[in-house]
């Protein structure tokens, strides 16, 4: 167990050093030129004096080679520092740590309700007896995960914010103004995981533990719910790890949408200032958040399967 | 998004080709199968619909989707004007009709994109192996753990603004999950008996890959491009409703959707209208997409 734990802790890090490498990248040879977009900020279209351009690649320090610069960079970000905004002048860390809380709870919110729509979507298809209604039940992820996901906040701001006025349509205060982007965010990731799961609760009621269970004489909900569902939760589980990177993606969608403070209005600033560091915070954000859910679902497989736990420690082994 | 839906489908063995069907009995199996499947015939006629109004708009409306009647502003949906009209009296409906062809450019960018470079990176890995394919997939596991929005805005930061910047942004968002299934399939066909004869008579190793390799592994490939063309939408309206896609008056559909968002309390159809539209699309290509992921093979 002790080995599973930090081979998986030793392939988070070197991923999030990957992410953090492809983002420089990125971010770096491609066309754009991030002292001529700072300069332009504060200038408003005014012309730029070449010297004062010269030394403002000094101080940044984008005057020395590239290779220099990502080893500088890097080292940087190793002690915490991912350098500052170009827009504001924070630290970019200040600035995400800053924005992260509001999203992480509406991110949490709908996580929470993608797991118990999802889960009780697939478990109502599977345990429903009435063809039309399981057939019925599972076309509703298809539909789920086809609808643009701020077009649905914007849908139910619509009808439940200015029709029917049961919720406000904009802003962050309170766990009122957290129900609409939570729902609208839900509702592509809840598809998937009912998707998933249909499918593996299906595949388990098949297997032959499951008819010796019902052999024994155990109710249909008890070997729908204590005997399939553990195992059939494996792969839903998975998902909802990959899922995870996604659904803070779409929240920053859906912060826009509703107008909310957080992550989302930080990263479309930063997007729309070509504000470079900010950016590549962001990324490398995003891919923590991807490590560190899939490094949560991994420690929580063995809990749920124990063969998992032998079988990564004989595969690291081999 | 792509990948987690994709990879399980796409990577599922092979559907048999129907080639055991006899070929003249063909189009009946064909109209059997659309017969039984309205939903399908239904999704077919829809994309066509699309690709018509982006090549041809003026067969759709007559209305100019750039200047519109101030004295027909915010009109509510009806027979002279099926989608309404917005604040500068435009007619909504021509909008659609027009913005389709911008939308399904940067849709069919971004999954060429993505076909290209990422099928080309899994046919290199698989047929090369060793390091390189060691390196190769090292980088795709890293494209894979940033979130694919994360990524696409990153390429627009660099690249600039503009549909085809967003499209291309959007198809190397994607690259990981073609690179993988590419690369399984390669080496699923590798391994065959076909390729080691074509190798064991003295074939070279660009004809083993041209006539063998390359042809047996693309079927899964080209499943995975349409149920990418489903999400290239979806990502493509995301970022243009963010604002980073064609400049305002030009009718994409995203920014239809984001256009209406200041007059959601007065005239509702300005964003269901648009978002209905891209919805449908994006549903009738995923059920396609599910046809030829097996379900054609399957039903006999």
């Amino acid at each position: 167990m002790g080995r599973y734990v930090l081979r998986r802790l030793a392939q988070a890090v070197v991923v999030l050093w990957a992410a953090y490498t492809l983002s420089f990248l990125i971010l770096d040879l491609l066309p754009g030129d991030p002292v001529t977009a700072m300069a332009s900020a504060g200038m408003d279209g005014g012309t730029v004096d070449p010297a004062e351009l010269a030394a403002i690649r000094a101080q940044y320090g984008y005057d020395d080679p590239m290779p220099v610069r990502y080893l500088t960079h890097l080292g940087d970000a190793l002690t915490g520092d991912l350098g500052n905004s170009v827009a504001t002048g924070r630290p970019v860390v200040q600035t995400l740590a800053d924005a992260l809380p509001s999203t992480l709870q509406l991110t949490a919110a709908a996580l929470a309700l993608a797991a118990v729509l999802g889960g009780g979507l697939a478990l109502a298809a599977t345990y429903s007896r009435r063809r039309w209604l399981r057939q019925l039940l599972l076309s509703l992820p298809g539909l789920g995960v086809s609808v643009p996901t701020f077009w649905v906040g914007l849908m139910l701001v619509q009808f439940l914010s200015f029709r029917l006025q049961w919720f406000p349509a904009f802003g962050n205060e309170g766990a009122s103004s957290l129900v609409l982007p939570a729902v609208a965010l839900a509702i592509p990731t809840g598809a998937l995981v009912a998707q998933v799961l249909a499918k593996s609760m299906l595949t388990t009621l098949d297997e032959p533990y499951v008819q010796t269970a019902r052999a024994k004489g155990a109710g249909r909900a008890r070997i729908h719910l204590s005997h399939a569902l553990r195992n059939a939760s494996l792969p839903a589980l998975t998902v909802v790890g990959l899922l995870a990177g996604q659904l803070l993606a779409n929240s920053v969608v859906i912060e826009t949408v509703f107008s909310r403070d957080g992550l989302g209005r930080v990263t479309a600033a930063a997007v729309g200032s070509q504000d470079l560091p900010l950016v590549q915070g962001v990324v490398v954000l995003g891919a923590f958040v991807f490590v560190l859910v899939n490094l949560v679902v991994d420690l929580v497989y063995p809990l749920l399967d124990r063969r998992i736990a032998v079988a990564g420690v004989r595969r690291s082994l081999a | 998004m792509t990948d987690i839906l994709v990879t399980p489908v796409a990577l599922a063995p092979p559907a048999a080709v129907p080639q055991t069907a006899v070929p003249v009995r063909r189009p009946r199996r064909l109209v059997r199968f659309l017969v039984r499947r309205p939903g399908l015939v239904l999704a077919g006629v829809l994309v066509l619909l699309v690709v018509v109004a982006a090549f041809a708009p003026g067969l759709f409306t007559g209305q100019d989707p750039l200047v519109g009647e101030p004295v027909e502003k915010f009109t509510a949906p009806g027979a002279a004007h099926w989608f309404g009209t917005d604040e500068l009296g435009r007619d909504l409906f021509a909008r659609v009709v027009h913005g389709a062809a911008l939308s399904l450019k940067a849709t069919l960018i971004a999954v060429s994109v993505a076909f290209v470079v990422g099928g080309l990176l899994g046919l290199v890995a698989g047929f090369v192996g060793g390091w390189v394919e060691d390196a190769i997939m090292r980088v795709v596991d890293v494209l894979l753990s940033i979130p694919a929005l994360f990524l696409s805005l990153a390429f627009v930061t660099a690249l600039g603004y503009g549909t085809i910047e967003v499209a291309v942004a959007v198809g190397i968002a994607s690259v990981a999950a073609f690179a993988r299934v590419m690369r399984a399939e390669v080496l699923r066909v590798r391994t065959a008996v076909f390729v080691e004869a074509a190798h064991s008579s003295g074939a070279r190793w660009y004809s083993v890959l041209g006539r063998h390799v390359l042809p047996n592994s693309l079927g899964p490939v080209l499943v995975l491009a349409t149920l990418e063309l489903a999400t290239a939408v979806l990502a493509v309206s995301s970022l243009s409703f963010l604002g980073f896609g064609a400049p305002p008056p030009a009718p994409e559909w995203g920014s239809l959707i984001s256009g209406g968002r200041n007059y959601l309390g007065n005239a509702w159809w300005l964003t269901a209208m648009p978002g209905l539209v891209v919805a449908a699309t994006v549903l009738s290509i995923n059920r396609i997409a599910r046809a030829l992921d097996g379900e054609w093979a399957a039903a006999r």
